[in-house]
């Protein structure tokens, strides 16, 4: 148990900076995978062929590819991307990217993916009678989609919302094998150090059914809250 | 992009995609029965049984597949007990402790989409067996498990693509899988686009099979209500 003690002989205050790290590297790839859900959803909406295929492209091959897949590619081609771009503008230094930015963008742009197919199933699962009625009373497309349709969709998203926030949760495990210090890679530098491997990720494991289990009470209190007039 | 080099690093990432192959069917496989083994634990009656099955399924779907593979590969070995016991041969591999991490977590989703499945089979089925006297043993093995796994077949097919994509953490533990060999090519030419876009190629046609053939075993063995 001393080896969980807070200060410098145990790895408590550790671990708790990486649990809160894993927290803020998962909330926002959240809030990417929204921003990214929000674009593609209109996309896989829409009656346009093209952007019709843009949609479907994105969320297919997403979908389709392991999550790590997509973590190396940004991570190690992103510096390349990066000082490519830099290189045009005459500087030829190494830059490296932030490790909390390419596991944030990478975990996002996944995170949006699951993120439009539940907005896409709750959209389409809204009364059509809604969108007439709006129609009918001389709402603008752009207001009726604000004020109408968004906090319907919202409403009806939470619960498989709340599956995507816990595939995003475990997802961040991943980005451990970038460097940076999540519960993941908190576990394994200890895990090195004491050479008590089984122990640290036995208390990683903990800490994540600890997340998991707390995020799913505070969904279940959100989505009663959203479903009171219902 | 350099389409050369992705034509000549192919064969190698075909390799590794055996592996891949290799480490999904046999995953899939022991997953299966573990999973049939505690859906059948889920719908029994006695509450201990049930939550233990319960227990099983929400700690291997509440953690990362990282942290179960890193706990039986790095954490087994620690345990004396087990390294003096014959089952060392087995844990020191790190293909077999993939497929064993593997396998339990897939057991664990395959145990909760079976035991949906399980209790969603309409009563009718069930009282129709009773009243032509067949007995409880025979109606579960022909009738129940064979409507559940019909029934099963949708959500299925996504717990194989998604186990399809978490076979490629075998790559952090020393595994040349698909993902593995994908890493090399990056590590000995630098060109991380073309190592990796090459192999996510790869997946994606691997994912339109699967996709493909669940879908025509729905159309062919589907459960039509």
């Amino acid at each position: 148990m001393e080896l969980l003690s807070f200060g410098d002989t145990g790895w408590g205050d550790e671990l708790f900076f990486a649990t809160l790290m894993t927290i803020a590297v998962s909330i926002a790839a959240m809030a990417i995978g929204f921003v990214f859900a929000l674009i593609f959803t209109p996309l896989k909406l829409s009656k346009n062929k093209t952007l019709n295929v843009i949609g479907n492209c994105y969320t297919t091959i997403i979908r389709g590819v392991p999550e790590l897949l997509v973590i190396y590619l940004l991570f190690f081609g992103g510096t390349g991307a990066v000082m490519y771009v830099a290189s045009i503008f005459g500087y030829d230094g190494y830059i490296e990217i932030n490790a909390f930015i390419t596991g944030a963008l990478a975990i996002g742009i996944i995170s949006g993916a699951y993120s439009t197919e539940v907005f896409r199933g709750a959209i389409l699962s809204i009364d059509k009678g809604q969108f007439e009625a709006s129609q009918v009373l001389g709402i603008k497309k752009s207001i009726q989609f604000y004020k109408v349709i968004l906090p319907q969709m919202l409403r009806l998203s939470i619960p498989n919302l709340s599956n995507v926030w816990q595939i995003t949760l475990k997802d961040t495990s991943l980005i451990s094998v970038t460097g940076l210090v999540e519960i993941m890679r908190q576990s394994y530098i200890a895990a090195g150090s004491t050479r008590d491997p089984l122990f640290f990720y036995s208390v990683a494991a903990v800490l994540y059914l600890v997340l998991t289990f707390l995020s799913m009470k505070i969904i279940n209190k959100l989505e009663s809250r959203f479903n009171k007039g219902y | 992009m350099d389409i050369n080099l992705m034509i000549s690093i192919f064969p190698s990432l075909l390799n590794g995609t055996a592996i891949t192959l290799k480490l999904l069917i046999s995953s899939m496989f022991f997953g299966l029965l573990i999973g049939l083994f505690f859906a059948i634990l889920r719908i029994n009656n006695n509450p201990l049984i049930n939550k233990f099955a319960y227990g099983y399924s929400y700690f291997f779907r509440g953690t990362p597949l990282l942290v179960q593979l890193y706990l039986i590969y790095y954490g087994l070995a620690n345990i004396e007990f087990l390294r003096n016991s014959f089952l060392w041969v087995v844990i020191r591999e790190p293909y077999w402790c993939a497929i064993i991490a593997f396998s339990l977590n897939t057991g664990a989703y395959t145990s909760e989409i079976l035991r949906s499945a399980f209790q969603t089979i309409k009563e009718g089925y069930i009282e129709a067996a009773q009243s032509l006297g067949v007995t409880k043993k025979i109606t579960f093995y022909k009738i129940q498990i064979p409507i559940a796994i019909k029934q099963s077949l949708p959500a299925y097919g996504n717990e194989i693509i998604l186990m399809l994509k978490g076979t490629s953490l075998a790559s952090v533990i020393t595994i040349m899988d698909l993902m593995g060999e994908a890493r090399k090519v990056n590590v000995l030419t630098f060109k991380p686009f073309e190592a990796f876009i090459t192999a996510g190629i790869i997946y994606l046609f691997l994912t339109f099979i699967i996709h493909n053939i669940v879908k025509y075993l729905e159309k062919k063995y589907g459960f039509q209500t």
